[in-house]
């Protein structure tokens, strides 16, 4: 046994009508990588919240013990100054500064007013060193990729001397080798002594990386695991978020009733939009049948979004070439809304950025794509609007009070529910759906899977993104495989596993 | 229940709250002058161009709080030039008011060709519009006041002495025309609010409780017959109140009620998922534009016929009082929030404001003094109401 570094003792944190956490007890040795898991909502946000002084010390009941003190933050910067840092899921980098500059925000090197750029610089190279990041600290952050960005962070965290790291969601943005990096680097810290506690949903890393893991599920602290002495495997781990067991991740299909072709691309080139000499999307072929659903896995960066978007009426590119066809006729579709007309739904992977108006109510958004069906000469007919969106709320088991709601307000697999029934009222013959189950919770990522299923169950045909190769291969009838714009392999479902689709990955960009 | 349920009600009916709340002070302050019928009649017609040109104001911001800073000048311009028109060239009535409209729609078509296609910001389109037309309308004019001696058109836009409309029964002291236009309003209102919850129940649609719905018809008719009895006691209807009131319900029912309202609202509130909801965004920004220089092209009749002049001058800061009714009446200054019926409270508590200070005999200087806070005042309650709601 450890030193214990920190301690949380029932820590209970009330929100006007909601009880965010209910007595939730929280034990952290020195030296070792704690994960807390538990689906969206669970508390895990807030807990952290709590720890880090965002939420004051008064503003919730229990006790913070850390480094056998009690502590009462009453602002970040306590806390901080204790050595507890705490990296958002979204960076907080300014993109026109450099790395340096954005390292010492706040926490300038210098005298007084004057900083000492020199030092500045010194020391941030010092600390970039220590993540492993070859760049000059004075490159801008615009002109480095997330996983580097990343990287950042947790140098900007080391620069504050932080001793308790907490990671909230880290790899969420970052793709398979960027991850891969980021958890040995975790790894490595831990070798030097440093405590990390890690927020994920990506139960792989959790079972690589953590020494124990602690459960949240509603509020409540559920279970801790020890990788010593318990079975850490992500079934078990899954079981106690959801509290029963998910034998089955993803749903069966009753019967599989594949038809003849419903949408075709070939030689489907693009360009970047403003650095137009650089091909995006490099000569592509692709189909989907109806009733089946095809996978595109690759990774993050490969030009599946990107092809995406210019198939959906031209929505992304320039000098976008090749021949698409629907339902076997040649078609040009110059907007969305020739893209909509055709039949086709985009899905976007950013349903705050692209898909859903935050700011509107849940009837509002599921009813925006397909107005003219419930409208006649330009006036709205408000009572029907109410009744669809009612009719898909229902359909799709949405958890709202009422669709009178805004759908900023929602939980993440809630307005994933809202942004899939605007695309479904759009009433497409193919879906396109770019990472559809992005950072929501298992149960909720099993009920967008049997909408998938009962899509094309229906006939439909769907195209699925997805970053998460479990997924593609327990959803997919046929998988394409793509890597650097280029489309490297294809795959059935039978013949495709994760070791399959990583090699043709890595075989496509050692070949270039 | 009942608690949360009265705050929401507190919260959706905040400014008209306010606008009791400040119309009371000032009773008790002048002890009751404001609410003379000749002190109601004139904050009609006063305030007639600010309602007009707020309803315009409310689409562009909609579409993101973009603002039109040039609707003062193209008031200006547009009196000026149907002034010139009628009076120099001896134009017929009817040509000139048309000529005037063309000429503002299509202000509105320059300004907005370069926001919706070119994207250049509004801010600086609208600002060079402000310049431009200013000094054309000094141009027209010559620097000079050209007074309009056109009865017809000042009787139809609400200037000179006779602006009102004609009482048919000619009781003495008592305009029976007013109340009974207020009554026939009254009735219809009720009409099709029973029509509408009939259609729902028949349709087997949802229905908000009935006590509600009655406390609510009860007040507004309420309202509404308070007011004509008021204009009655006085001349009867303003003729400018006819074209506020055209203004007022075609655009509150385009922006609740049919599609090319509601995309002005989804540009506000996510332009990205708007066009990838197979929207034209850009056509959205044209429009709402287009319009505002409509919009301006009435005002700018409503001015010159109120002021029975044109002159170089007109319309100097009324794009602020057009901007500060839709940020009191509860738009958001970042787009995709805001209501017709709420842009027209926020004009009547400005228009209120005004004219109790005046009759208190307040400097014309505090009186900026205190628009100015009523304004922070009021975007400052919308934020923190909303933080306060996110809690």
């Amino acid at each position: 046994m450890g030193k214990i570094l920190l301690e949380m003792k029932s820590i209970t944190k009330t929100f006007p009508g909601v009880k965010a956490l209910d007595n939730v007890n929280l034990k952290v040795e020195e030296g070792e990588i704690h994960a807390l898991v538990g689906e969206n909502g669970a508390g895990k946000s807030t807990l952290m919240n709590v720890l880090s002084g965002i939420y004051p010390y008064g503003t919730y009941e229990g006790d913070i013990i850390y480094n056998g003190e009690v502590c009462k933050f009453a602002r970040i910067k306590d806390s901080e100054e204790k050595g507890i840092v705490i990296i958002h899921q979204e960076l907080a980098l300014i993109p026109y500064m450099t790395i340096g500059e954005n390292m010492f925000l706040g926490n300038e090197r210098g005298k007084k007013a004057a900083i000492d750029w020199s030092e500045t610089y010194g020391q941030a190279d010092k600390y970039l060193r220590q993540v492993g990041l070859k760049e000059s600290s004075r490159t801008l952050i615009k002109d480095i990729g997330v996983g580097k960005q990343q990287l950042v962070e947790i140098a900007k965290a080391l620069a504050k001397h932080a001793k308790l790291l907490i990671l909230d969601e880290p790899t969420a943005s970052l793709n398979e080798s960027d991850s891969q990096a980021l958890l040995d680097l975790m790894l490595e810290f831990k070798k030097q002594g440093m405590t990390s506690i890690i927020i994920s949903h990506k139960l792989n890393e959790i079972s690589y990386v953590a020494d124990k893991i602690t459960v949240i599920r509603d509020g409540s602290t559920i279970e801790t695991l020890d990788k010593a002495v318990d079975d850490i495997s992500e079934d078990r781990i899954i079981k106690g978020m959801v509290g029963r067991d998910l034998t089955d991740r993803f749903p069966k299909r009753a019967e599989k009733h594949i038809g003849e072709i419903n949408l075709e691309v070939k030689d489907w080139t693009v360009y970047h939009p403003l650095y137009t000499e650089r091909k995006v999307v490099d000569h592509v072929s692709m189909n989907v049948r109806k009733g089946e659903v095809v996978g595109i896995s690759g990774l993050m960066g490969a030009g599946r979004t990107e092809l995406a978007m210019s198939i959906f009426g031209k929505s992304y590119g320039t000098n976008i070439s090749g021949v698409l066809k629907i339902a076997g006729k040649e078609v040009e579709l110059k907007n969305a809304r020739e893209a909509i007309r055709s039949k086709l739904a985009y899905v976007t992977e950013d349903r705050k950025g692209n898909g859903l108006i935050l700011s509107n109510p849940i009837k509002i958004n599921t009813t925006l794509a397909n107005l003219d069906s419930i409208s006649a000469r330009g006036v709205i007919d408000k009572d029907k609007e109410y009744q669809v969106a009612v009719e898909y709320k229902e359909k799709l088991n949405t958890k709202c009070p009422t669709v009178e709601q805004n759908v900023g307000n929602l939980s993440g697999g809630n307005q994933q529910k809202v942004l899939l029934a605007k695309w479904m009222f759009a009433d497409p013959d193919v879906l396109i759906l770019d990472e559809p189950t992005r950072g929501i919770d298992v149960g909720a990522k099993y009920e967008i899977y049997c909408i998938i299923n009962s899509l094309v169950a229906e006939g439909k045909s769907v195209i699925m993104i997805s970053s998460e190769l479990p997924e593609v291969l327990g959803m997919c009838d046929r998988i394409y495989v793509m890597n650097e714009g280029k489309m490297v392999g294809e795959l059935e479902a039978e013949e495709a596993t994760q070791e399959r689709i990583m090699a043709q990955i890595l075989k496509s960009s050692k070949g270039e | 229940m009942d608690k949360a349920n009265m705050k929401a009600v507190l919260q959706k009916y905040t400014m008209i709250i306010v606008l009791v709340l400040v119309t009371l002070f000032f009773t008790w302050r002048t002890g009751g002058k404001i609410l003379l019928p000749q002190n109601i009649s004139n904050l009609i017609s006063q305030n007639a161009y600010v309602f007009v040109l707020a309803t315009g104001m409310l689409l562009c911001i909609l579409t993101g709080g973009n603002i039109d800073l040039s609707v003062g000048s193209v008031v200006c311009f547009v009196g000026a030039v149907g002034a010139v028109l009628m009076e120099n060239y001896k134009m017929n009535m009817g040509v000139a008011i048309i000529a005037m409209l063309i000429i503002g729609t299509l202000i509105g078509a320059w300004q907005g060709y370069w926001i919706a296609f070119v994207r250049i910001p509004p801010f600086i389109t609208t600002l060079s519009g402000m310049l431009v037309f200013r000094g054309l309308s000094n141009v027209v004019l010559n620097g000079l006041t050209v007074s309009l001696n056109s009865q017809a058109f000042l009787k139809i836009f609400g200037g000179g002495a006779d602006c009102f409309v004609p009482d048919f029964f000619g009781m003495e002291g008592f305009n029976l025309t007013c109340m009974l236009a207020g009554i026939i309003a009254v009735a219809i209102y009720i009409l099709l609010q029973i029509k509408g919850r009939l259609n729902r129940i028949k349709k087997g649609y949802e229905v908000d409780p009935l006590s509600g719905m009655l406390v609510k018809t009860i007040l507004i008719s309420a309202v509404i017959l308070v007011f004509a009895y008021k204009l009655s006691q006085y001349k009867g209807i303003p003729s400018a109140l006819l074209w506020v009131l055209i203004v007022v319900l075609v655009y509150g029912y385009i922006t609740s009620n049919t599609t090319t309202g509601r995309y002005f609202y989804a540009v506000g509130g996510n332009e990205k998922a708007t066009k990838l909801s197979g929207i034209n965004t850009d056509k959205v920004y044209f429009i709402a534009y287009l319009n505002m220089g409509f919009l301006s092209a009435l005002a700018g009749m409503l001015t010159i016929a109120r002021m029975t002049s044109a002159q170089p001058t007109y319309g100097q800061n009324y794009e602020m009082d057009a901007i500060g009714s839709c940020f009191i009446g509860g738009a958001s200054a970042y787009g995709g929030v805001g209501t017709v019926p709420g842009v027209i409270v926020g004009a009547i508590l400005m228009g209120v404001i005004n004219l109790g200070m005046s009759i208190m005999g307040v400097d014309a200087n505090y009186q900026r003094v205190v628009k100015g806070l009523v304004l922070l005042a009021a975007v400052i309650f919308d934020v923190v109401s909303k933080k306060e709601a996110q809690k």
